[in-house]
């Protein structure tokens, strides 16, 4: 594993980091949407993250250190709708309730802060992985 | 007479080397579920790499088999065991790894430049100025 697979397993956090921001914006946009039914109402979606195994290795079976990440699936919540009596809306169903989504903002911002913060971890893993083959290539000058 | 020039840190800088990408692995998997976090002994590896350079056998009979010599195993790669486990299985503590991150690379840069001084110790010697 040379120095340079480095820039391969940060730059695959930093694509799944970004991933998970994207459905955290996604949540957070749709936080106030409504529907006619709980079955057309946005559900909150999280990102599932897995390492990344070496499947084109020569030797899958060894136990390489250098993986990255990757997203294996987005999965929707699960949690109720939250459900309001609303008449006079015109998405309103036949006994006058709207849909909500099951956005819960606190759990978003949370989600949020998290990935950036690992975003800008895996950011300086990269940065020094630069200057130290950056350095190891002007040997003996 | 160049074989061994550089002395321990030609080694101690391959170490190193193998260690950034392990704990770039961890830094990068700190979210994933169920991950456990992976390192050296860089000390163990370390007296692994420099003492299986030097251990030979003396073969006193010609049915004798050779073995030693060449490297040996660089240190295997052990799980950390986290302060703070988390819920989710992982074991990824974003402050220990980044601070292992920051010495790994100080090691790495100082046997860099110990082989750097080397060299132009070296280079010194060849042109007489």
């Amino acid at each position: 594993m040379s120095l340079l697979g480095i820039f391969d397993i940060s730059g695959s956090a930093m694509n799944a980091e970004s991933m998970r921001l994207n459905v955290t914006a996604s949540n957070l946009a749709n936080a106030d949407s409504v529907a006619p039914s709980a079955q057309a109402a946005y559900r909150s979606r999280h990102p599932v993250f897995a390492t990344r195994l070496r499947e084109f290795s020569a030797n899958p079976e060894l136990d390489e250190p250098g993986v990255g990440v990757r997203v294996l699936d987005v999965i929707q919540s699960q949690a109720a709708p939250a459900k309001r009596y609303q008449p006079d809306h015109p998405l309103a169903d036949a006994t006058g309730y709207v849909y909500g989504s099951n956005v819960n903002p606190v759990e978003e911002l949370t989600n949020m802060i998290s990935a950036s913060r690992s975003f800008q971890g895996n950011v300086e893993v990269m940065t020094t992985a630069r200057e130290l083959v950056l350095k190891t290539l002007t040997l003996g000058h | 007479m160049f074989d061994n020039v550089f002395g321990i840190h030609e080694r101690a800088l391959y170490a190193a080397a193998d260690r950034v990408s392990v704990l770039a692995t961890n830094i990068a998997n700190a979210d994933t579920p169920n991950y456990k976090a992976r390192d050296y002994d860089f000390a163990a590896a370390l007296s692994d790499a420099t003492q299986g350079g030097d251990l030979t056998l003396t073969r006193t009979h010609v049915g004798h088999l050779a073995i030693g010599g060449q490297g040996g195993a660089p240190g295997e790669l052990k799980y950390r065991i986290p302060f703070q486990p988390s819920l989710d299985g992982n074991t990824v503590e974003a402050p220990v790894e980044q601070a292992k991150f920051a010495e790994n690379a100080v090691r790495f840069q100082t046997s860099l430049d110990f082989i750097n001084r080397s060299i132009a110790t070296l280079q010194t010697a060849m042109t007489g100025q």
